[in-house]
C-alpha cells in the first residue's frame, strides 16, 4: 500500500467512525422506547359497588408510561363488564380492525366502531364488519372491594391473526 | 451613497461569484415550447417554501408537549392575531403541495419525461412523494386532538400488520407500547427535523438533475427516445431553438404560483384551518376519526376491501406500489414518449385516477360508519293505527338497527335501505335475517324477546312501496 492509498483509506475510515459515533445517540433515542420496558401496574378504577351487575361501563386509568407531562394522552380506557358478583371483564376500547374506539350501546347490547363499521357482541366477539378477531381483554381483579385493571399495551393485530 | 453601495456589491460579487452562478442558472436554455403543463413541479416547490415559512411561524407558538399542545393550538386559532389564517395557510399549503405533486407526477408520466436520461429525476421524485405524504400524516397528528390520538392508533395498527416486525414498528411509532408523553414529541421531531432533513436532500438532488439533464421537451409522435443519440440531439436542439429559462419559461411558473398562493390565502381566510376536535384523551370514545382529505381514499379502502386480504394489502400494497414506481423508468427508459403511442400506460393512468377518486368519494360519504346521530323515527314514518308496528319502529331505533339501515330519510347507509323491505322479503325472511344476521350484520336472535321480534317484523311489514310513496310526500 502506498502512502496516498493509506492516507485516503485512513481518512475515509476515520470519517466513517465519526459518523457512527455521532449517530449512536440519535439512533439510541429513536429506539429507546422499544428497549425501555415500563413495568405494568394495577390501576384502581372504582369500588365494586360502582359496577351494576350485568352492566358495561367505561373506565379510564393512567397507562404504564404515564408521566406528569403526558397529559390526558397517556390515559387508557376499557369497557368493564360486571358479569356476576365477583366476575369482571375488561375489554380494550380498541377495535381489533384498526384500533379505533368502540362504543358500547346499551339498548342494542353491542359495541360499535365508528371507523369502518365493525360491531361486537357483549362478550367481545365479532358481530359484523371487518374486525378479524374479538375484542382484546385486559387483566382485571378485585382487591379489597376495589376493581383494578392492569395497564396493558395497545392491542396490535398482526398479519397472522 | 449609491456609489458606495455599488462598490460593496462589486466587491461582494467578485469574492462570492454570486451573479455568475445565478445568471448561469437563470439563463440556461430550455426547449422553446415549454407549455403550461410544466408549471406543477415549480408550484409544488413553491408550496413547500410556503410550508417551511408558515411552519417556522407556527413553531414560535406551538407547544410540542403532550399535555399542552392542544391548548396552544386553541390559543393560536382563537387568540393570536392572524393565528387562524396562519394555521389555514399551513393546512391548505399542505393540501396544495400534495395535490400539485400528484398532478406533476401524472404529467411526467403522461409525457414519459422519466425516460433516458431523466430516470433518476423520477426515482428521486418517488421518494419526495413518499416523504411528502409522511409530512402530511405526521402534520395532522400534531393537531393532537382526539382524532389525532385515534389516527395514531390507526397508524400503529397498520404497521402492526407487517410480518415479524409488526409489533416493533407499532411501538416504534407510538414511542412505547401505548400512546404517552413521548408520542407527540416523536411526531413533532419527525415532522420538523427528520423528514425535512431527508426531504431537502432528495429535493436538492431532484433540482440538480433538472439542471444537469435539462427540462424534457414536449413529446412528439414518432420521435422516440434513443439513449445512444438523445443527449447530442437534445443539445443541438437547445443550441438551435432553445430559449433562456428566465424569463421566457419562468414567467409561467411565477404566474401559476401566484394563482396557487391566491387560492390558498382565500381558503385560509374564508374556509379556515381544519377545526380541532375534542381534547387528546384516549378515554374519550365518542369520536369518529377520519384522516385529512388526501388520505381519505386509503381510509375507504380499509373499510371496503374483503377482511381476508386486508392484512396482505396493508403490507404488500404500499411495497408493491413503491417497487413499481421505482422500476418504471428502469424498465421503460427508451422509445415513444407521446401519450398517443402508449395506450396501455394511458389506460393505467386513467384506471388509477378513477380508482383513487372513487375510493376518495366513498371516503367522503363513509357509508360504513354507523349513523350515531340518527334520530328516532318520526310519526310520519310510523303507522299510528298499528300498536305493534309502532313499538317495532321504536325498537328499530333503540336496538340500533337504524345505525346501518335507512327508513325513508332516517338512518345509516351501511346495510340495505329498508324503506320498502316488505316488497322484497316476506315476514318469514325478515325474521330469519334479524335472528341470524349475516357476515356484515349482527345476529339479533339472542338480544330480542319473541315479542320484540314480532313487533319489529310487524313494523317492517308496513314498509312497502305504496307506504313509502305516501309517507314521503
Amino acid at each position: 500500500m502506498d502512502r496516498k492509498t493509506f492516507l485516503s483509506r485512513l481518512s475515509l475510515g476515520l470519517s466513517g467512525l465519526i459518523a457512527t459515533l455521532i449517530a449512536i445517540p440519535v439512533i439510541g433515542t429513536l429506539i429507546a422506547p422499544l428497549v425501555m420496558n415500563e413495568p405494568r401496574k394495577w390501576r384502581d378504577v372504582g369500588s365494586v359497588d360502582k359496577f351494576e351487575q350485568g352492566s358495561i361501563g367505561l373506565v379510564e386509568f393512567k397507562g404504564a408510561g404515564y408521566k406528569p407531562w403526558s397529559g390526558k394522552a397517556a390515559k387508557q380506557a376499557a369497557w368493564v363488564k360486571r358479569e356476576s358478583a365477583s366476575k369482571f371483564i375488561a375489554f380494550s376500547v380498541n377495535c381489533t380492525h384498526l384500533g379505533c374506539p368502540v362504543r358500547w350501546q346499551k339498548d342494542a347490547e353491542m359495541f360499535f366502531c365508528p371507523c369502518h363499521g365493525g360491531v361486537f357482541y357483549d362478550d367481545g366477539t365479532v358481530a359484523g364488519g371487518p374486525p378479524p378477531r374479538e375484542l382484546q381483554r385486559y387483566p382485571i381483579r378485585v382487591k379489597n372491594g376495589r376493581v383494578q385493571v392492569l395497564t396493558s399495551p395497545v392491542p396490535i393485530t398482526n398479519i397472522t391473526a | 451613497m449609491e456609489k458606495i453601495l455599488k462598490k460593496i456589491w462589486i466587491w461582494f460579487d467578485d469574492r462570492s461569484g454570486l451573479s455568475e452562478v445565478v445568471s448561469s442558472l437563470a439563463k440556461h436554455k430550455v426547449p422553446p415550447n415549454v407549455n403550461w403543463s410544466y408549471v406543477f413541479g415549480s408550484a409544488t416547490l413553491f408550496c413547500l417554501i410556503l410550508q417551511i415559512v408558515t411552519g417556522i411561524s407556527l413553531s414560535l407558538l406551538y407547544q410540542p408537549a403532550s399535555d399542552t399542545a392542544y391548548q396552544s393550538l386553541q390559543y393560536i386559532s382563537n387568540v393570536v392575531p392572524l393565528g387562524s389564517v396562519l394555521r389555514g395557510l399551513h393546512y391548505f399549503g399542505a393540501s396544495g403541495m400534495i395535490l400539485l405533486m400528484g398532478i406533476h407526477m401524472i404529467r411526467v408520466f403522461v409525457t414519459a419525461s422519466y425516460k433516458y436520461p431523466r430516470e433518476l429525476s423520477w426515482i428521486s421524485g418517488v421518494f419526495l412523494f413518499a416523504l411528502t405524504v409522511f409530512m402530511g400524516f405526521t402534520g395532522q397528528l400534531l393537531r393532537w386532538d382526539d382524532a389525532a390520538i385515534w389516527t395514531t392508533s390507526l397508524a400503529a395498527e397498520q404497521v402492526g400488520r407487517v410480518p415479524l416486525i409488526g409489533d416493533t414498528l407499532a411501538h416504534f411509532l407510538m414511542a412505547g407500547k401505548t400512546i404517552g408523553g413521548e408520542t407527540l414529541t416523536r411526531f413533532f421531531s419527525f415532522h420538523v427535523f427528520f423528514i425535512p432533513a431527508i426531504l431537502f436532500g432528495f429535493l436538492g438532488f431532484h433540482l440538480y438533475l433538472v439542471i444537469r439533464n435539462g427540462i424534457s421537451e414536449p413529446p412528439k409522435i414518432n420521435r422516440p427516445v434513443d439513449p445512444t443519440t438523445y443527449r447530442s440531439w437534445y443539445e443541438k436542439m437547445l443550441e438551435k431553438r432553445g430559449v433562456p429559462f428566465w424569463p421566457d419559461a419562468a414567467w409561467k411558473d411565477v404566474v401559476f404560483s401566484v394563482l396557487a398562493l391566491a387560492l390558498i390565502i382565500f381558503l385560509a381566510i374564508y374556509v379556515g384551518p381544519k377545526q380541532l376536535g375534542g381534547p387528546p384523551d384516549p378515554a374519550s370514545v365518542e369520536v369518529t376519526p377520519k384522516p385529512d382529505w388526501y388520505l381519505l381514499w386509503i381510509f375507504a379502502m380499509f373499510a371496503l376491501m374483503p377482511p381476508e386480504i386486508e392484512s396482505y394489502v396493508i403490507f404488500i400494497g404500499p411495497l408493491l406500489v413503491g417497487i413499481v414506481l421505482f422500476l418504471i423508468p428502469l424498465i421503460a427508459n427508451a422509445g415513444e414518449r407521446s401519450p398517443f403511442k402508449r395506450p396501455w400506460s394511458m389506460a393505467a393512468v386513467i384506471a388509477i385516477i378513477t380508482f383513487v377518486i372513487s375510493f376518495w368519494r366513498m371516503g367522503v360519504i363513509s357509508p360504513w360508519v354507523p349513523a350515531f346521530k340518527t334520530e328516532p323515527l318520526p310519526a310520519s314514518v310510523v303507522p299510528a293505527i298499528n300498536p305493534a308496528a309502532a313499538r317495532g319502529a321504536d325498537l328499530f331505533y333503540t336496538k340500533r338497527c337504524q345505525y346501518c339501515h335507512k327508513i325513508g330519510k332516517y338512518g345509516g347507509l351501511k346495510g340495505p335501505d329498508l324503506s320498502t323491505v316488505a316488497n322484497r322479503l316476506t315476514p318469514d325472511q325478515i325474521t330469519i335475517r334479524i335472528v341470524n344476521g349475516s357476515k356484515e350484520m349482527p345476529a339479533y336472535g339472542g338480544f330480542l324477546t319473541d315479542k320484540e321480534l314480532d313487533d319489529l317484523v310487524a313494523f317492517l311489514k308496513t314498509r312497502t312501496v305504496r307506504n313509502k310513496a305516501s309517507k314521503n310526500k
